[in-house]
């Protein structure tokens, strides 16, 4: 499916630190789920909304700036390497390593409910890191790096922000 | 030794604690009673040319706009008032745009001051009223609360540098010794590294005694041109250095969980306008929103050596009488942390010690003060350096 939609150019495009990616593709609206936001071009913006509008068809993007290849994730629209504007969308694997972690005992109220939970920042194998929750695992075996691997929650909520969330669990 | 920049000639601190019925605009009103009733040189409508206040949230007492308000209900208007907002080192960032206010001449006297109201609150609301401060979309979206940022960077520290539970134990336990001694501290009960260890977890490895409380609670200074600072007290508090930088607002997205790069920037910045050494500072007042913040300021500052903080407090370095005692005010810990209200209390404390006001918690002829405050995730970070002007 992927392959008939339009290709990024690529004649301005430098390849620095991007070699561990797996996939590299440019996704339109076409494939969008929710209502993706597009810039005048058609392109989809590279916004938080828009991230979390991939993590809602099971995606972990992040961008990838056309001028110097710097990977952003979560993405932004500025790079934060050489100030370029010009981004491609990058599916990541959601696969990393634990860089630390804590388990909240007194939540903010909207988690009571889930307390005691972990949650960690993750180092992805793609470079950036990414905080989140840590689910499916016993709080004993939580320690520096270990592989973590990412997942989607399936139900999003129905009032702003409708962000579905994503969380880690250990790699299968 | 650097040039002063400003001068402090007054300061005033409300009572630090739970102040049932008394709301921002009256804990305001109380501190700056007290900075004017202290400074009798000082005819605060006349000579008072602006205010500036921080002040973290509205959300606390759903009141924003209140630097008029502030003004309004200590007599002041209609001079000119602002409003600065760093988190927990908002007021912080009102002194130094005070600071800045009166090296460019624009104003020679202003009032500086900070406030927060908390604890008409419930704990999980405050949690979720300070976790703004995060990043919504990245980090609070996913249930990380403050204390869990903080419990992040403690996971760190000990993974890295074999920092302990009960190292961190021991921060606390000399504050509330120091808080003890502190007749405005919201806490003056000694508590031990047993009591700390056994009590109820917050974030692993951060309990609820390695934790700041929720607090009320005003402070400010009067800012002064150091020209005629005289004019108002014949034992001026001089500041002779600041520094201050940014970081991301989500702790994620630094290289390192284990130390402050806003702390080690601003010091770095404040040593050098103020022309001293880490080992000059006699007194310090640092941010210990949590146990482990201050054992990580002491290394961000230079006190001692990267991974040896947990040895510091070991050493008993940082207790009043040791090398570099760290918080006699008691810190956020004891005294109490209303988040606004927190820069500028640091502020006051090293007026207070430089000029021989803080009574049983006395360091012994300082000269020399730091105070560190760092906002959020350490997201801003402003450290100053004041010497007795007199």
């Amino acid at each position: 499916m992927l392959a008939d939609l339009p290709q990024p150019e690529s004649s301005t495009f430098t390849n620095a630190g991007t070699n561990s990616l797996k996939t590299t593709t440019t996704v339109t609206a076409r494939e969008s789920n929710p209502p993706f936001i597009l810039d005048e071009e058609g392109k989809i913006m590279p916004t938080i909304e828009n991230f979390y509008n991939y993590c809602a068809i099971g995606k972990l993007m992040g961008v990838k700036c056309t001028s110097c290849g710097t990977l952003t994730c979560p993405p932004r629209g500025i790079c934060q390497n050489c100030l370029g504007t010009g981004i491609e969308w990058v599916q990541l694997k959601g696969d990393g390593v634990l860089l630390t972690y804590t388990v909240i005992h007194f939540p903010p109220t909207q988690f009571l409910s889930l307390a005691p939970y972990a949650v960690g920042i993750v180092k992805l194998e793609e470079g950036p890191n990414l905080p989140a929750m840590i689910k499916n695992i016993n709080f004993d075996h939580l320690k520096i790096g270990i592989s973590l691997q990412i997942d989607f929650e399936t139900a999003a909520p129905e009032e702003w922000p409708k962000w579905p969330r994503y969380f880690f669990k250990p790699r299968t | 030794m650097g040039k002063p920049i400003a001068s402090i000639v007054s300061a005033g601190i409300s009572k630090f604690g739970v102040r049932e019925g008394l709301y921002c605009r009256e804990l305001f009103a109380e501190a700056a009673k007290e900075a004017f009733d202290s400074c009798p040189n000082l005819d605060p409508r006349r000579d008072i040319k602006a205010l500036f206040v921080g002040m973290m949230s509205e959300a606390y007492e759903h009141q924003a706009h209140v630097a008029p308000l502030f003004l309004d209900w200590i007599g002041l208007l209609p001079v000119p008032a602002f409003r600065t907002e760093g988190a927990c080192a908002s007021s912080s960032v009102a002194m130094r745009t005070a600071i800045f206010s009166i090296a460019s001449g624009a104003f020679d006297v202003v009032l500086v001051g900070g406030v927060e109201k908390m604890t008409h609150l419930n704990t999980t609301g405050v949690t979720e009223i300070l976790g703004m401060a995060s990043d919504f979309a990245f980090e609070q979206w996913h249930g990380i609360s403050f204390p869990g940022i903080f419990g992040m960077m403690a996971v760190d520290h000990m993974h890295k540098y074999g920092t302990t539970e009960e190292q961190l134990a021991k921060v606390a336990v000399k504050n509330h010794e120091h808080g003890a001694l502190n007749p405005k501290a919201h806490f003056q009960k000694r508590i031990s590294v047993d009591e700390v260890l056994a009590s109820k977890p917050v974030a692993w490895p951060l309990k609820l005694y390695d934790c700041c409380p929720r607090s009320d609670g005003a402070s400010c200074l009067i800012l002064t041109s150091p020209r005629i600072a005289k004019k108002f007290t014949d034992t001026p508090v001089n500041i002779i250095g600041t520094g201050q930088a940014q970081d991301t607002l989500g702790l994620f997205e630094r290289n390192d969980f284990s130390s402050m790069n806003v702390t080690k920037l601003a010091a770095q910045q404040a040593y050098k306008m103020a022309g001293v050494e880490p080992r000059d500072i006699q007194v310090a007042e640092l941010h210990d929103c949590f146990t482990i913040a201050e054992i990580i300021a002491y290394e961000d500052l230079q006190f001692c050596k990267p991974g040896k903080g947990g040895q510091l407090i070991d050493e008993g370095a940082t207790k009043l009488g040791g090398r570099i005692p760290v918080n006699p005010s008691g810190g956020l810990k004891a005294k109490g942390h209303p988040v606004g209200a927190t820069g500028t209390a640091q502020a006051c404390e090293i007026y207070m010690q430089l000029t021989n006001q803080a009574g049983r918690r006395q360091v012994t002829d300082a000269q020399i003060g730091l105070s560190e405050n760092v906002g959020g995730s350490a997201s801003t970070g402003v450290v100053h350096i004041y010497q007795r002007g007199d």
